[in-house]
């Protein structure tokens, strides 16, 4: 036991609870806001008790947005989003469980090449190479589809590379034994090595999954049409630029929703979601 | 290192690589290299022909002031965002490391914002601080400060600052955390029993073990502060005023988008690629494999 001054002790809770306010407060006067006409927002400073239109607002963003989404509903965001966000997660699992497979159990000509082709794409993030990569998309005729929002994206070798360090742990006995039985490398990879990976399949999906849902750049330059808006650009265009009142009760009614399903991912599996974070970044 | 016991064969190997190598290839090395041919070439007013240009989109790049000056906001930026996630991520990681009761609940508070996008996070902190809404500028006002981010370009790259570092603690938190839960016990122990108070015990034992943990976060922190960033200023200030927060991937942005200036866009590119790989080789030269892009 660490001995520790008794006196002293409320001090670590003290700088915690700071924390939590510095961390809440934000988050909470969008709920305040959310919950009230636009007229108690616009009569600066704004109450901080929740009000009466916490439903209506939410109710009104869901179904219809505001007049600058071009009546794209929120609900019709938030599911761009969702395919967005599972499609990136999704796609860059199933591309590189085989990938790292190949190159850990395997030895074949230009594996090194083709393992830091793979590796390099760790230093490039898609926002050094924003216009060849939007002239690309645009030449296959990828504009305003999800296949355009989320290929580029699934361009990264984290995945792979976490995959890679897994494999490597898996005992040789497991392979020896495998080919005993006369099992090929394709059943051993079915029926050993994925349900193996299991939890970093967990783990690198809610990172993954958050990744994809919060993207912004990419998703403002590759959609064009209001109805493919994703949330997270969808609350940029609800903020106006003069001419038309912000309403702001809507916007931060619809800022709360983008921020609901990662937070829920992150709540709902924070056991592998903190070992994948800290682990792929060994 | 490699595995001693493998399998034959080289079809399947390749075919289980070619999706990975395929996206790889398509939307990664051709958009670089196009990144860096484009670079290189300069377009008529009309964008119908292209020619070689050598270095001279690079030479315009750097003799425009604007371009100068983004550079120094960037810099200011991401090491003002680096500092102030970084503090108190370790700051609360060791005071959450200490507490017993409620370990969890602050544990889980203090991850939320992780969460969230960083467009997100630039609207919540625009909102309390918009200079005719905003609760806390209403505070700042009664309080005699003469508070309007739109116009003070100062006060708009502290708005920016804080926004950016808020949603980047709780990673360094989480970091911090797990790196001081993997400090042995008994180091700790035998220090307190040869009379160490808390204090030299942190700073003797605690922060030199944290050291790679940080550096890693430090390397972390300032790629994500270059790049992580667009939406917080997309959202808050477009740049501005007076392109007072406009960081390098705004500017490759705004001039290849809205400026349609793609040669010097693809120069600014190709800059910012440089930046990320000097980053990145700094990052394993001192601490082997910990390398971050999701």
């Amino acid at each position: 036991m660490m001995i520790t001054a008794r006196s002293r002790a409320w001090i670590p809770h003290a700088i915690l609870i700071a924390g939590l306010l510095i961390v809440l407060f934000p988050i909470y006067v969008a709920f305040v806001a959310s919950s009230l006409d636009l007229s108690s927002i616009l009569q600066a400073p704004m109450p901080l008790i929740p009000g009466r239109r916490l439903i209506q607002n939410y109710t009104e963003a869901i179904s219809a947005g505001t007049a600058k989404t071009s009546g794209v509903s929120v609900a019709r965001m938030m599911f761009n989003s969702l395919v967005m966000a599972l499609v990136i997660a999704a796609g860059k699992i199933a591309i590189s469980l085989p990938s790292a497979y190949a190159v850990v159990f395997f030895r074949f000509p230009l594996r090194k090449l083709a393992f830091w082709a793979i590796f390099v794409t760790l230093m490039l993030p898609v926002e050094v190479r924003i216009i060849p990569t939007y002239q690309i998309v645009s030449d296959m005729g990828l504009i305003d589809r999800y296949a355009g929002l989320s290929l580029p994206l699934i361009a990264s070798a984290t995945a792979t590379l976490l995959f890679r360090q897994f494999f490597l742990t898996i005992p040789d006995e497991l392979v020896e034994a495998a080919k005993i039985d006369g099992a090929g490398p394709l059943r051993f990879f079915i029926d050993t090595v994925i349900p193996l990976s299991a939890t970093n399949i967990a783990a690198l999906f809610v990172i993954l999954f958050i990744f994809g849902w919060n993207q912004y750049l990419w998703p403002l330059l590759v959609t064009n049409t209001p109805s493919m808006t994703t949330i997270v650009i969808g609350i940029r265009q609800m903020i106006g630029n003069g001419d038309t009142q912000t309403e702001w009760q809507i916007v931060m009614a619809t800022a709360l929703l983008a921020i609901v399903p990662p937070v829920l991912v992150v709540l709902l599996m924070q056991r592998w979601f903190v070992k994948g974070l800290v682990e792929s970044e060994k | 290192m490699d595995r001693r016991v493998v399998f034959s064969g080289w079809l399947l190997p390749v075919v289980l690589l070619l999706p990975q190598l395929a996206v790889t290839v398509i939307f990664f090395f051709w958009p670089a290299a196009q990144a860096i041919v484009q670079s290189v070439q300069g377009g008529d007013a009309f964008g119908l022909s292209t020619r070689f240009v050598g270095w001279d989109n690079f030479a315009t790049v750097f003799a425009d002031p604007n371009y100068v000056f983004a550079f120094a906001v960037t810099a200011f930026f991401s090491v003002a965002v680096a500092i102030l996630a970084l503090a108190p991520g370790l700051l609360l990681a060791v005071m959450a490391d200490r507490v017993v009761k409620g370990a969890t609940f602050y544990k889980t508070v203090l991850l939320l914002p992780y969460a969230i996008a960083p467009a997100i996070a630039g609207v919540l902190w625009m909102f309390i601080f918009n200079p005719s809404i905003g609760v806390v500028a209403a505070g700042l006002h009664r309080a005699g400060i003469d508070w309007n981010y739109l116009l003070n370009g100062k006060q708009a790259m502290l708005l920016v600052i804080a926004a950016a570092a808020w949603k980047q603690i709780s990673y360094n938190f989480l970091f911090f955390l797990a790196g001081l839960q993997a400090i042995p016990a008994s180091l700790l122990e035998a220090s307190a029993i040869d009379g160490a108070t808390p204090r030299r015990r942190f700073w003797t034992i605690v922060f030199p073990l944290l050291a790679p943990t940080s550096f890693f976060l430090i390397v972390v922190n300032i790629v994500y502060a270059f790049f992580d960033t667009f939406g917080v200023i997309h959202n808050v200030t477009q740049g501005g005023p007076d392109k007072a927060t406009e960081i390098l991937v705004y500017k490759v942005w705004y001039d290849g988008i809205v400026g349609l200036d793609l040669g010097g866009s693809a120069a600014q590119s190709v800059v910012l690629m440089a930046i990320v790989i000097t980053l990145t080789a700094i990052q394993f030269r001192f601490i082997e494999r910990r390398v971050h892009y999701a």
